[in-house]
């Protein structure tokens, strides 16, 4: 059996499969203000002890594994949610998820919170890597508790919203595939050429990356030019 | 990657560095109004860590448990050398590193066509910036004279950077052996030449390189600085994973670390000479800062040494463009930078690894 693989990874993996080798693969790591700014505020979703308001007992930092998945982590919250507190079309598909095998928590929604300090992605490439994350929690939730785990929420720091993310099977399916892929890519220790796009001014790896430089230049052919350009000039 | 931050040098005998809070205190012997010692040490200065990329200490000096933890843990290295700057001991943070990009600089070590590569651009980088600091150097010179024997050596230099470029396109057997010839060559030539660099003060003459022991004043500037060079190409090998004993132009001997030598071989002529010519042109050494002991060996006093460091510390300040990244950086991060291009290259990332070539 491979070594487990952090959830993390996975986020990584769905923003740019390079980030996520020179993280996971070439052990590089940098911090910015971004990266400096979501570690406090996972910090602080993470410090305060369990709590219980409103009948909802808040989790922090739990440890999570899926072993189908082959995938650790950390969640931020989960909420443990009272049936009878569910209501609208969302309370049936938690009641009926909620009577699967495990015993500890009939009675009991299960729902995983990650918190995110930027806003909500858009972007159709990559924006899925939040989505997926939190998808890969409630995977390692299910299978832990045996339970099912319908819906997540997402809370953005900056525009200080909760998005509520139905763990439905597009998602799921998105998840597994990550997954796989995930377990091949670091099992082959190889790092796919960078991309060198939108993504890459506010990722804290650029300058170990160099994106501009590993996106299909040729060093070959600007040392030649450089060096005939500087004998042109001493001539 | 870390920004080029400020380096704390120590050079006072009998300096105690200690923790305090998140900074360094300097605390050295205090002196009475007369001048004598008092037998107490008094903090002198206070660091933030977070203000330093790293802390030197030369001879006798010592620091707490307590400042060399906090030290790693802040990504401060401190490092401990001798008098002449040989680096003694090293004391750094828990990086996991790269085993991958090790393993990749071993096997390219061990391939004839990929160490020919990796060391034909050291050679290039070094010859190329040498033949600039010759041109500019004719540029400005005094006299005609000087001039033409400054390009004459220049245009032997551009024939060498034709051989380093030729060496093993004919597949011939032994390239990287031709390549080093070839440098051996240039750098001949180019020490050759060293001595018109020099403004003229008779106290310092130049009549080629001399080392362990340097045998004057040029060369004991020049060992001192080729060593601070060393110790910062030793850093950015291993900051970004890679073996720093395991070079490609250099080949391996115990002890010595090859890669560093491979990585400062483009600077030399950049940072290095340049700073000594600076220093003794502008008259800010003087040939009494410097002592000859029985065997001929020339070593710094004190307040040279703090002058050429104030020297080096200020060269790796100024801005500059990478001529491969055309990005702005400080001097000082252009070793650590192209360290990284090597670690890119021996990953696969580019074809092949881009010298620092100067204009």
């Amino acid at each position: 059996m491979p070594e487990p693989l952090p959830i993390s990874a996975l986020q990584h993996l769905v923003f740019c499969e390079r980030q996520c080798a020179l993280i996971h693969t070439e052990g590089l790591w940098a911090e910015n203000r971004l990266t400096a700014e979501g570690t406090v505020l996972h910090e602080n979703a993470h410090e305060a002890g369990p709590e219980t308001h409103g009948g909802v007992r808040v989790a922090r930092g739990l440890d999570m594994r899926s072993e189908a998945l082959n995938l650790v982590g950390k969640s931020d919250v989960v909420e443990f949610t009272p049936l009878e507190a569910f209501h609208g079309p969302i309370a049936e598909t938690v009641r009926a998820a909620a009577s699967g095998p495990g015993p500890p928590l009939v009675g009991w929604g299960v729902l995983p919170v990650e918190y995110k300090r930027g806003r909500s992605k858009t972007s159709p490439e990559w924006g899925d890597c939040d989505r997926v994350q939190l998808c890969a929690q409630a995977l390692c939730l299910e299978e832990m508790l045996g339970v099912e785990v319908p819906e997540g929420r997402l809370f953005y720091g900056q525009t200080r919203r909760r998005t509520d993310v139905p763990i439905d099977g597009a998602l799921r399916d998105l998840t597994r595939r990550a997954v796989a892929r995930l377990h091949a890519l670091l099992a082959s220790g190889e790092t796919p050429p960078a991309v060198n796009d939108a993504r890459c001014p506010n990722c804290s790896l650029v300058k170990l990356c160099l994106p501009q430089v590993a996106a299909g230049r040729s060093a070959a052919a600007w040392i030649d030019r450089r060096l005939n350009t500087l004998d042109r000039e001493a001539a | 990657m870390k920004e080029h931050l400020n380096t704390l040098f120590v050079t006072t005998d009998g300096t105690y560095l200690a923790q305090d809070g998140a900074a360094v205190a300097v605390r050295a012997d205090g002196l009475d109004a007369a001048g004598e010692p008092t037998g107490r040490k008094e903090t002198k200065l206070r660091v933030p860590l977070h203000n330093l990329d790293g802390i030197c200490c030369f001879g006798r000096v010592g620091a707490s448990p307590q400042l060399l933890g906090a030290a790693a843990e802040a990504g401060v290295s401190v490092s401990f050398l001798s008098e002449h700057g040989r680096l003694r001991a090293r004391v750094v943070g828990f990086t996991p590193g790269n085993v991958l990009l090790r393993r990749a600089q071993y096997r390219a070590a061990d391939d004839p066509a990929a160490t020919l590569a990796i060391a034909r651009s050291a050679v290039l980088g070094k010859v190329s910036n040498c033949r600039q600091v010759l041109l500019r150097a004719a540029r400005d010179a005094p006299d005609a004279e000087r001039a033409e024997r400054l390009r004459d050596a220049a245009r032997r230099l551009e024939t060498n950077l034709h051989g380093a470029r030729r060496a093993g396109h004919d597949g011939a057997e032994g390239a990287t052996d031709t390549l080093r010839g070839v440098e051996g060559e240039a750098a001949r030539t180019y020490f050759a030449a060293f001595g018109d660099l020099l403004a003229g003060d008779p106290a310092f003459t130049f009549a080629g390189r001399s080392r362990r022991p340097p045998r004057d004043a040029v060369n004991a500037l020049l060992s001192f600085l080729y060593a601070m060079l060393t110790h910062d190409a030793k850093s950015a090998a291993e900051s970004c994973g890679l073996d720093c004993q395991v070079g490609f132009l250099h080949r391996d001997r115990p002890g010595r670390p090859g890669l560093a030598l491979d990585l400062i071989e483009e600077f030399r002529p950049l940072l290095a000479d340049r700073t000594a010519l600076t220093l003794i042109n502008r008259r800010q050494v003087r040939p009494g800062g410097f002592t000859i002991s029985e065997t001929g060996a020339v070593t710094m006093d004190e307040a040279t040494r703090k002058t050429v460091l104030t020297a080096w510390q200020a060269k790796k300040q100024e801005t500059v463009t990478h001529p491969f990244l055309g990005e702005k950086v400080t001097a000082g991060l252009l070793v650590h930078l192209q360290a990284r291009l090597l670690a890119r290259h021996l990953r696969g990332d580019l074809d092949v690894w881009p010298p620092l070539l100067w204009k």
